[in-house]
């Protein structure tokens, strides 16, 4: 059985890797896909401190993140599609209207 | 209003046919209030100019009057209800109805001869360019003088006597055209006023009585019979309320109004000026009349010596008067008199006084009518311009006989059982003075009263008018009158139970006798004065058969003792000419000032305070505005726009948050 502490320091890596992606990318695409990384370290968490504990909630937990996320790709994917069809292009510092 | 029915007590136990009406007797007082108010809004409208609702309302109070008075017909006791009107500190007023035997009566006659008046004036103003608003004062005046009769608390009777004043002031002056009249107008109100002011403070007396508390008469009355208040100070408020009955019935020395008030429509002079509101002195005093008994007997002495005086020098004056509604106005004088000095003879005079103030609202409205009558025919007010008015008069002439034979007090009229009456009080009380005043009056009544109708009624006339029998409308109210002029009187007489005296009584009824002697004495002395009458003006002559007798004393009594002048020398024109200037000088030199410097003061207080307002307050204002706006436009720059820089902010916010709660716990 893999130790806990290693498991937290994956995931704790691939939420940065998200953050990363979500402060850095350009692409609203890659945004969203940065996001998904976020998401999935937060199960992987869920997952591992409920094998630790032995408690199903985690794991429970962890699927409705992943319902709410597909749900949320979905609604996310449909925004950067209208956004590709009025702007033709999909750069997320360049729509930036919503300011002072 | 029905609340006023539902809060009401019965004072003594009761079930009569009358007793609703008493409950309720505040109708009758609203009903002239609501005509006024429909004549002067919707009277130039309707038919007849208005004096439809008048005569309408005054009926069905004098019909409910009726009703009131059958309840102590009956035996009914007092009433009295009242509704809250408002509190000031511990000072609490209510609006209020007092129904007794006395209130009864004085309802009756007051909504009777408003009737008849009212009836009366249809024909005596037809025409007139103001008939509507006469009207409207009228009926006005009705519910003001009702106002008075049922009040239970001093201060609506205060209101009620004043809105009284205003309408007999506006009724004097209704044809203010001409100078005299208005004059006369002003004259009556200012003289009136004179007894109204001691009036007031009376009433302020009494207030303070009870502690400031309570305006109620009964509580007053209650307050007095315990005994604790000075004898001094219940004489005080007795006198300064007997002045309010100075001014309002015209006893000397305030009586100069009354002659004067002649000016007035004679309708009104039989409403006002004879039967009703000059009364409402007389009945103050019999409402509260616990006051006066309780007060130190010099009070009801000059109470008998004012009326006295009244009583001898109005009729002496009544003489040699040639406009015969001065003669009129000089005989209503001198029989006020005699009804204050009854009432001064405490409580078996109250009967006798109301009595006579009974009796003599009847024949004295009708001979005021009587005379409106003539003066209607003849156009003229002088009995120089009248004479042989029997032939072409013959209603006019035989009402006004009726009435003039019940003033001079002959039986079986009204006039004779009330006049007995008071000298039969007189005579028990021993107040042998009194009882000669009255006699020697009578006496001098009954001569004037026969030199009217002469001068008036036979002879050959002298004017040059066409008289003529007036209107049915004027005719019957003086036919009314005279019915009622032989009815009222048997209601006091004794042989037929005097059932006058059981509703109209201070604390018990008392037995009313008839002593043979005096009615023999009055009717003698009544038959005397006639005689005498009759010798002296039985042919008429161009100077009048007293003026060469009475040498000198003819230009006093022409002058009315020089009383009138001594006033208008004395008071009146060092006041206008002298007094009013300085008091201008003083109103336009120092009040001013002041009032000018007060005002100059708060302009510049003013200035400062706006230069504080403009700069300091203002300034703090806008400083918080502009500062708030700078602020905005610095760090609005913050919103780029850029959704990844909030995501930057919102993960440093997560980080910061998160060291200082790591560090914290």
């Amino acid at each position: 059985m893999i130790r806990l502490p290693l498991v937290l320091m994956f995931s704790a890596l691939l939420f940065s890797a998200g953050v990363y992606g979500v402060l850095a990318r350009r692409n609203a695409v890659m945004v969203l896909m940065a996001i998904e990384l976020m998401l999935n370290a937060v199960n992987v968490n869920l997952v591992a401190f409920a094998a630790s504990l032995q408690q199903m909630t985690g794991q429970v937990f962890a699927l409705f993140v992943i319902a709410v996320a597909a749900a949320e790709v979905g609604i996310g994917l449909a925004i950067v599609i209208l956004l590709f069809r009025t702007r033709e292009s999909i750069n997320v510092d360049e729509v930036n209207l919503l300011k002072w | 209003m029905n609340a006023l029915a539902a809060e009401g007590e019965v004072v003594y136990e009761a079930t009569t046919n009358g007793l609703w009406f008493v409950e309720h007797a505040w109708v009758v007082v609203v009903l002239p209030l609501i005509s006024a108010a429909l004549i002067l809004f919707f009277g130039r409208r309707t038919p007849g100019k208005g004096a439809v609702y008048g005569i309408v309302a005054v009926g069905a109070a004098f019909l409910f009057s009726l009703g009131v008075l059958w309840h102590f017909v009956e035996g009914g006791g007092p009433f009295e209800g009242s509704i809250d009107w408002f509190t000031i500190g511990p000072l609490h007023l209510e609006l209020g109805i007092l129904v007794d035997g006395l209130t009864g009566i004085m309802l009756v006659v007051v909504t009777s001869i408003s009737l008849c008046v009212h009836v009366y004036s249809l024909g005596y103003m037809h025409g007139d360019e103001r008939f509507t608003w006469f009207y409207v004062v009228l009926s006005l005046f009705t519910a003001a003088m009702l106002t008075v009769v049922v009040s239970n608390n001093v201060i609506q009777l205060l209101v009620g006597w004043e809105i009284m004043g205003v309408c007999s002031y506006l009724l004097i002056g209704h044809w203010w055209e001409v100078k005299e009249n208005s004059n006369a107008a002003i004259k009556a109100f200012i003289t009136t006023r004179v007894g109204d002011i001691p009036f007031m403070f009376g009433i302020i007396m009494l207030i303070a009585l009870t502690g400031f508390t309570s305006t109620n008469i009964g509580e007053i009355s209650h307050e007095l019979g315990l005994g604790e208040v000075s004898p001094l100070f219940i004489s005080m408020a007795a006198i300064l309320l007997f002045g309010g009955t100075v001014g309002k019935s015209a006893q000397f020395p305030l009586h100069v109004w009354l002659p004067d008030a002649m000016a007035g429509p004679t309708p009104v002079s039989a409403l006002i000026h004879a039967a009703t509101m000059v009364a409402a002195g007389v009945y103050l005093i019999g409402r509260l009349f616990e006051i006066f008994l309780e007060a130190e007997q010099w009070v009801l002495t000059t109470v008998s010596i004012v009326a006295a005086i009244t009583a001898l020098g109005a009729a002496l004056l009544a003489i040699v008067q040639d406009d015969i509604k001065r003669v009129l106005a000089y005989s209503t004088l001198s029989q006020l008199a005699y009804m204050v000095a009854g009432l001064s003879l405490g409580e078996l005079g109250l009967t006798a006084g109301f009595f006579h103030l009974f009796t003599h609202a009847f024949f004295k409205a009708l001979l005021f009518l009587g005379a409106g009558s003539v003066i209607h025919a003849v156009h003229s007010n002088n009995m120089s311009d009248m004479g042989g008015l029997r032939k072409s008069m013959p209603v006019t002439f035989w009402t006004m006989l009726i009435g003039s034979l019940a003033l001079a007090g002959i039986f079986p009229l009204a006039g004779f059982w009330s006049k007995d009456e008071l000298l039969v009080v007189a005579e028990e009380e021993h107040v042998y003075w009194l009882f000669v005043v009255f006699l020697i009056t009578a006496v001098i009544t009954a001569f004037y009263t026969m030199r009217m109708v002469l001068l008036t009624f036979f002879g050959e006339y002298k004017g040059h008018a066409h008289p003529h029998e007036s209107p049915a409308t004027m005719t019957g109210p003086l036919v009314a009158l005279a019915a009622a002029t032989i009815g009222v009187g048997l209601l006091g007489s004794p042989q037929l139970g005097a059932v006058f005296g059981q509703w109209v009584f201070y604390e018990e009824v008392h037995e009313a006798v008839f002593v043979p002697w005096i009615a023999l004495l009055s009717t003698a002395g009544a038959l005397l004065g006639l005689f005498a009458g009759y010798a002296l003006y039985k042919e008429r002559k161009a100077q009048d058969p007293l003026q060469a007798p009475m040498g000198p004393l003819w230009n006093v009594f022409q002058n009315r003792y020089y009383i009138d002048a001594f006033y208008m020398r004395a008071i009146v024109l060092p006041v206008r000419d002298t007094w009013s200037s300085s008091v201008n000088w003083f109103n336009q030199v120092v009040l001013d000032g002041i009032v000018n410097g007060a005002a100059t003061v708060t302009r510049a207080f003013a200035q400062v305070i706006a230069w504080f307002d403009r700069t300091v307050i203002d300034g703090i204002v806008n400083g918080a505005g502009e500062g708030a706006g700078k602020t905005g436009n610095v760090l609005k720059h913050l919103q780029t726009g850029n959704v990844q820089w909030y995501a930057v902010a919102l993960f440093v916010g997560v980080i910061a948050l998160a060291v200082v709660f790591i560090e914290l716990v």
